[in-house]
C-alpha cells in the first residue's frame, strides 16, 4: 500500500538509470557524434608501431576525441613503461623506404 | 510563396517508442492548421503508417512505385478523408532493402515541394539502417522520439550523431538540422515515485530543446484501433499533448503540460 511506501527508503531505479546514462552516452558520443568511427582502429595500429618500439600493451594507448566550442581535440595517451627502455630488436625495426 | 517547405524527420532509432503514432498526430495536427501536408512512410517493408491513419485500403500505388517510375506521384498520394490538406504517401511492402536511393528519394521530395507541400512529415523506420538513414537524409528538422528508458535514450543519442553526420546538410556544410525531443509514454506518477528518468534528466543527457511530452495513455491504443489518429478527439490528454505539440512547432507559447502528476483525493493516494 501506498501509504507503507512512504515509510521504506527504497532506492530509486531512476537514478541509477540516469548515472549509467551518463556514461555511456559520453562514451559513445566521443566516437559516434562527431561522425568519427576511426578510434577503435587507430588505437590498434598506433599501438602495433609502438609495440615495435616499447613493450606495451593496449591499456596503455588511450585515444579520444573531444569537442570543446568549434574546435575537436584528438587527444593520443601513451603511457610507457617504466625504467630505461629495452633497445629495440633490430629485427622489428621497420625497413626503410625500399624504392 | 509565403511559405518554404519544411522537411521533418520523426526518428529514435528504437523501435515502438512513438515514431508512427507521432508522425500520424503531427502530420493530421499541422494539416487542420490548413497547411498542405504529407506523411512519407519510409519504412518499406513493413508499412503501418496507412494502418494507423486508416487509410490502408485505399493503397494503389506506393512510395517505391513512384522512385521507380512505375507510377505517378499524384496516384500514389492518398488524400485524407477528415483533414482536406492531409495527404499520406505509403510505404510499400516489397522486401527489397535498397529500394530507396538517395537520388529517389530525392527527387520526390522535390516533386512534393513543387506540388506545394508546406510540410514533409517523414516517419522513419527503427535501426540506424539505410532506411532510417534515408528517411533523414533530406530533413530540414527532426523530431526525435524517446522514452523516458535507457535503451531508448541512449538510441536517441546515436541518432543525434547520425542527424549531425550523415545527412544533405552535413555533407554539403549547410546550417545544422534543427533538432527537437519529443517524450513519449510518460508517467508523471512513476517518475515522482523515481521510477522513470524525469523530463529533466533525459534533457539533460540528450541537450536537444524539449519539443512536448506526450503522456502514457490508453487513448493511443485505442485510436490506432480505429485508424483516427488520437489528435482528432480533443477530449483525451494525448490529443491535448499533441495538439500542444503542434502550435508549438508552428510558432506558438504554449505551457509545458502533461509533466506532474494529477492531484488525487486523500483517500486515492492512500489506497493509490
Amino acid at each position: 500500500m501506498a501509504f507503507l511506501d512512504y515509510f521504506r527508503r527504497a532506492p530509486k531505479s531512476a537514478t541509477l538509470a540516469k548515472d549509467r546514462l551518463s556514461i555511456i552516452v559520453a562514451r559513445e558520443r566521443a566516437g559516434t557524434r562527431a561522425g568519427v568511427d576511426y578510434l577503435p582502429q587507430l588505437q590498434q595500429e598506433l599501438l602495433a608501431v609502438i609495440a615495435r618500439y616499447e613493450k606495451i600493451d593496449l591499456s596503455h594507448v588511450t585515444v579520444n576525441l573531444d569537442k570543446s566550442g568549434g574546435c575537436e581535440v584528438l587527444e593520443l595517451n601513451i603511457q610507457l613503461p617504466d625504467g630505461p627502455p629495452p633497445p629495440a630488436p633490430p629485427s622489428s625495426r621497420p625497413a626503410l623506404a625500399q624504392s | 510563396m509565403s511559405n518554404p517547405s519544411k522537411v521533418v524527420v520523426v526518428t529514435s532509432g528504437k523501435g515502438g517508442v512513438g515514431k508512427t503514432t507521432t508522425s500520424a498526430n503531427i502530420a493530421t495536427g499541422i494539416a487542420s492548421q490548413g497547411k498542405k501536408t504529407v506523411a512519407i512512410d519510409f519504412d518499406v517493408g513493413l508499412r503501418n503508417l496507412d494502418l494507423v491513419m486508416g487509410c490502408e485500403r485505399r493503397v494503389v500505388y506506393d512510395f517505391v512505385n513512384v522512385i521507380r517510375n512505375e507510377a505517378k506521384l499524384q496516384q500514389a498520394l492518398i488524400r485524407d478523408k477528415r483533414v482536406e490538406t492531409l495527404h499520406v504517401l505509403p510505404a510499400s511492402q516489397t522486401r527489397d532493402k535498397d529500394a530507396l536511393d538517395a537520388e529517389g528519394v530525392g527527387r520526390v521530395i522535390d516533386e512534393l515541394k513543387q506540388m506545394g507541400f508546406e510540410y514533409i512529415i517523414c516517419d522513419s523506420p527503427a535501426g540506424i539502417e539505410k532506411g532510417a538513414q534515408m528517411a533523414m537524409y533530406f530533413a530540414d528538422e527532426a523530431i526525435v522520439v524517446t522514452n523516458p528508458e535507457v535503451s531508448s535514450v541512449r538510441d536517441s543519442d546515436r541518432v543525434l550523431g547520425l542527424l549531425s553526420a550523415k545527412t544533405s546538410r552535413a555533407e554539403i556544410g549547410g546550417a545544422p538540422i534543427k533538432t527537437h525531443l519529443l517524450l513519449t509514454r510518460y508517467s508523471p506518477a512513476m517518475v515522482k515515485r523515481g521510477e522513470m528518468l524525469s523530463v529533466g534528466d533525459v534533457l539533460e543527457l540528450l541537450g536537444i530543446p524539449l519539443l512536448g511530452v506526450i503522456p502514457e495513455s490508453k487513448a493511443v491504443l485505442q485510436s490506432s484501433n480505429k485508424g483516427t489518429p488520437a489528435i482528432l478527439d480533443e477530449t483525451t490528454d494525448v490529443a491535448q499533448a499533441y495538439l500542444d505539440v503542434v502550435f508549438r512547432y508552428l510558432g506558438q507559447e504554449r505551457q509545458h503540460r502533461f509533466i506532474e502528476e494529477e492531484k488525487r483525493g486523500f483517500f486515492g493516494r492512500l489506497f493509490g
